[in-house]
């Protein structure tokens, strides 16, 4: 099956689609943003303070998303032994690595007027900061390795000792007495939050997704042609 | 109208704040990307040019060169 998904086979895709990608990632953030700064209703506690929730929480979901995906092909790449695995999550981590140092920052900016402190040693958000060392890590040793078998072992060890972490994240509202509410948003049981603040925070995580699988793909295709680089030095 | 977006009920300095280092990240990500690739497809071109003709023939066989070298003027 991993067959049809060779590099070799799908660059003419993967080459191509950026363009379509960042056209369709600037409608949808121009809809998200106005939205969310223009036609959303304030909160009647946080005022418009709580704008910013549309950055922030779609932000720290891809973050997860990126991180759980990078763990997941980790242990595709031990299994099946498919480098391709590894080529995808490397180009993976950069936007996810990008998405949690947001989530970190816009938290950040929205816990001073609602709790009235930049920073605070909460679950949730020493959880974040972790996975954010989880991500720094992952990337610089890419950097550091220069030993294809050994970077692919080390980064995997790395992704999936991470992963454990995002659980963490997710419960830790639930497991300790936090700053952070609880979820307002479930697929099992129903919202807590009101439809037109939901459909924003829809719209601003599709943008997000979009951005994250345009980086994605630049980064995937330049790995990929850093490659045939190699292979025409053998030539 | 355009004073209440900007102040945001007093709140307008956390709100544009938030939003601006969230575009300006995304605008850095995307160039530093674009800077990356276009530096490997510039060493590719480069490199392929430097190939004597049977050379050029293999590496040409192939789909995925073919397809870089089509495509070095876009993203």
């Amino acid at each position: 099956m991993f067959k049809h998904f060779e590099p070799n086979k799908i660059f003419a895709i993967t080459s191509r689609a950026p363009k379509y990608i960042l056209f369709l990632f600037i409608v949808v953030l121009t809809i998200g943003l106005t939205e969310a700064l223009i036609l959303s209703p304030e909160d009647y506690k946080q005022s418009d303070a709580v704008r910013i929730m549309y950055v922030h929480v779609p932000a720290a979901w891809i973050s997860l998303g990126t991180f759980s995906s990078l763990a997941l092909l980790s242990v595709g790449s031990f299994v099946f032994k498919n480098k391709n695995f590894a080529l995808i999550s490397k180009s993976l981590a950069p936007a996810g690595f990008i998405f949690n140092i947001i989530a970190l920052v816009t938290g950040s900016i929205w816990g001073k007027p609602t709790w009235g402190t930049w920073w605070a040693w909460d679950a949730r958000i020493t959880s974040m900061l972790i996975l954010a060392l989880f991500y720094g890590m992952y990337l610089l040793a890419w950097r550091i390795y220069e030993d294809k078998e050994q970077v692919v072992k080390v980064t995997s060890m790395i992704a999936i000792l991470g992963v454990i972490n995002v659980p963490i994240i997710k419960y830790s509202v639930d497991w300790w007495n936090t700053l952070h509410q609880p979820p307002s948003i479930s697929i099992l049981s129903n919202n807590s939050i009101h439809v037109s603040m939901l459909i924003p925070l829809v719209i601003m995580t599709a943008a997000f997704a979009l951005f994250s699988v345009l980086i994605f793909l630049m980064k995937y295709n330049t790995e990929l042609i850093k490659i045939k680089n190699k292979g025409l030095d053998r030539l | 109208m355009i004073n209440e977006i900007i102040l945001m009920n007093g709140y307008g300095a956390y709100v544009w704040s938030a939003f601006s280092f969230t575009l300006i990240s995304f605008v850095a990500l995307y160039f530093v990307t674009k800077l990356q690739l276009s530096k490997e497809k510039k060493k590719f071109v480069a490199k392929f040019g430097s190939l004597n003709v049977e050379k050029a023939k293999i590496a040409r066989s192939q789909n995925i060169n073919r397809e870089i070298l089509s495509n070095t003027s876009k993203i």
